[in-house]
């Protein structure tokens, strides 16, 4: 028996990761009442729960819980006023229920569940968390965690985003040809913010950021494989696959951070750089030169120097000029003058580094005084590059990158500092 | 919105450190009160001397109660606070995760609920 009852579980667990979204996306595709396809869904879930390991797991899982789900969701039709609202409710359902006889596969509407999520009337900072939930049935608690939100303001966000998708009836299709592209970016940003959010997990050890970074890149490869001419969705997975070949080697083996420049390129995950890099090839195809693609093409800028032994540093301050020109973003401007420190010396650097002084989106940015104090240090401005140290250490959250700056801040005190 | 930031810590656990590693863990936090400071979220905040330097009053059925040590007797004790002022609980949690306390121990975070205020 005991095997058994695991059997079931897991099944249970693999229909949950698989499914999810198409189950949600499925339900709630004209009803648009995702909370009630939700609420369904995991009644549906527990049932499994219940049953699977008792009966057996059924040939399809997928069919199985959503025969459950759209059970659940017409009990709960029924149960409301039999208003005009709730009959057009019903005759919805019908139809659901029609469409799956008539086509044993599910068809997946995820794409359009995608683009529901990142719809230019749902609020910026809720698309990323929506999606988590949505697609992949994260809970409210664990996405605060990740974007470092109270769970109690995490929870009514989405809420109000799902009221805002029925309410508004914000359409579950996928944009015709003229206005996806403007919409794809709003996906795009929205899968690489729930990487970057898992991404800089502070002790590289928090089991459920760590994990969000392995979703959001399961998101890149969904969206990836359902628009595989698109540029930009084959960008974005490549970049998100480069940063995370560098995983193991942000630390060394005693826990300490180890900057990308100090990285032995033989602790990179060599398949997850190949593919990156096939995907940067596919992507150039398209022809799109959009923002991802370039970022996609830094890093593989940077992972050349796993065969150099030096990153190309001319093709990373040309890949940065293009990203300023085409986004504006004062991020990319920091880091083209990091790289140009590489090509012309840190005086350059720290030139173009001036000129972002006023950048008041960049004051609280930490990795602007780290670059900062690092290109100060260089040119033997150390009392200067010590002040600029003391308030990146101050804006750090990751203990292992502060102590780290600590480290290189002592340098600047000591009478010979190294690497002068 | 003012919110009171409260660090929790384990005490012994800063006692057992090396005295580098002890100045190391203060000057972050000395680089992270900078760092408010330069923001304009600063309001106020200090570090809390040990609990075995902690002394309780209570007023018992109108007579008074004062005990040694601390309120309660947990392993992670109140050490210090900073009292910022931010526009709201997003930022003041962002602050909180920069707080060298976030790593040692934990950070409370409780909006201040001005007098007269409802």
């Amino acid at each position: 028996m005991e095997p058994d009852r695991n059997e079931g579980a897991r099944a249970a667990e693999g229909a949950a990761r698989q499914s999810y979204g198409k189950l949600i996306a499925f339900l709630a595709a004209r009803t648009r009442d995702v909370a009630g396809a939700e609420d369904a869904l995991s009644e549906a879930f527990a049932a499994a729960l219940a049953e699977w390991p008792v009966r057996g797991v059924p040939r399809s899982p997928e069919a199985w819980l959503l025969t459950v789900a759209r059970r659940r969701l017409v009990d709960a039709a029924r149960r409301r006023q039999l208003d005009q609202a709730a009959a057009e409710h019903l005759g919805w359902l019908a139809e659901l229920a029609a469409d799956q006889d008539d086509a044993p596969v599910i068809p997946d509407r995820r794409l359009g569940l995608l683009f529901a999520c990142a719809h230019p009337g749902i609020d910026h900072g809720v698309r990323a968390p929506l999606m988590l939930q949505l697609v992949l049935g994260f809970d409210a608690a664990t996405i605060a965690s990740a974007f470092l939100v109270a769970p109690a303001t995490m929870a009514q966000r989405l809420t109000r985003a799902k009221t805002k998708i029925r309410q508004a009836g914000i359409s579950f299709d996928v944009p015709e040809q003229a206005a996806l592209h403007e919409r794809l970016d709003a996906v795009l940003d929205a899968i690489y913010a729930a990487y970057t959010e898992g991404w800089s997990d502070p002790q590289g050890s928090d089991a459920r950021r760590r994990n969000l970074a392995d979703e959001a890149i399961w998101l890149g490869r969904l969206l990836a494989s359902l628009l595989p001419n698109e540029g930009e969705a084959l960008g974005v997975l490549s970049l998100m696959l480069h940063a995370h070949a560098r995983r193991e080697a942000r630390r060394s083996a005693s826990g300490e951070y180890v900057p990308l420049s100090e990285q032995d390129p033989a602790r990179w995950d060599t398949r997850m750089i190949d593919e990156a890099e096939a995907l940067l090839v596919q992507a150039g195809r398209c022809g799109t030169g959009g923002r991802y693609e370039l970022e996609a093409a830094v890093q593989s800028a940077h992972a050349v120097r796993r065969r150099t032994g030096k990153a190309d540093w001319a093709a990373i301050v040309q890949l940065y000029d293009a990203l300023c020109a085409l986004t504006g973003s004062p991020v990319a401007a920091l880091n083209r003058a990091v790289a140009l420190a590489e090509t012309q010396g840190p005086a350059a650097g720290l030139a173009a580094l001036d000129a972002l002084t006023d950048d008041s989106r960049l004051a609280e940015y930490q990795p602007y005084w780290a670059a900062r104090a690092e290109l100060l240090t260089r040119t033997g401005a150390f009392d200067a590059a010590l002040g600029a140290y003391h308030q990146a250490i101050g804006l750090e959250r990751d203990p292992a990158v502060r102590r780290f700056l600590q480290q290189r801040a002592a340098l600047c005190r000591a009478p010979t500092p190294a690497g002068s | 919105m003012e919110y009171m930031l409260l660090i929790y810590s384990d005490y012994s656990r800063f006692e057992a450190m090396s005295a580098a590693q002890k100045a190391e863990g203060l000057a972050a936090y000395g680089a992270y009160a900078e760092a408010l400071q330069k923001s304009g979220a600063m309001r106020g905040g200090n570090r809390l001397r040990p609990v075995q330097s902690a002394t309780t009053v209570r007023l018992k059925a109108g007579k008074s109660e004062v005990l040694n040590g601390p309120y309660a007797e947990t392993r992670e004790q109140l050490g210090g606070y900073f009292l910022i002022d931010v526009p709201d609980l997003d930022a003041a949690l962002s602050w909180a995760a920069r707080c060298p306390g976030a790593s040692h121990g934990v950070v409370e975070v409780r909006p201040v609920w001005a007098m007269g205020q409802p």
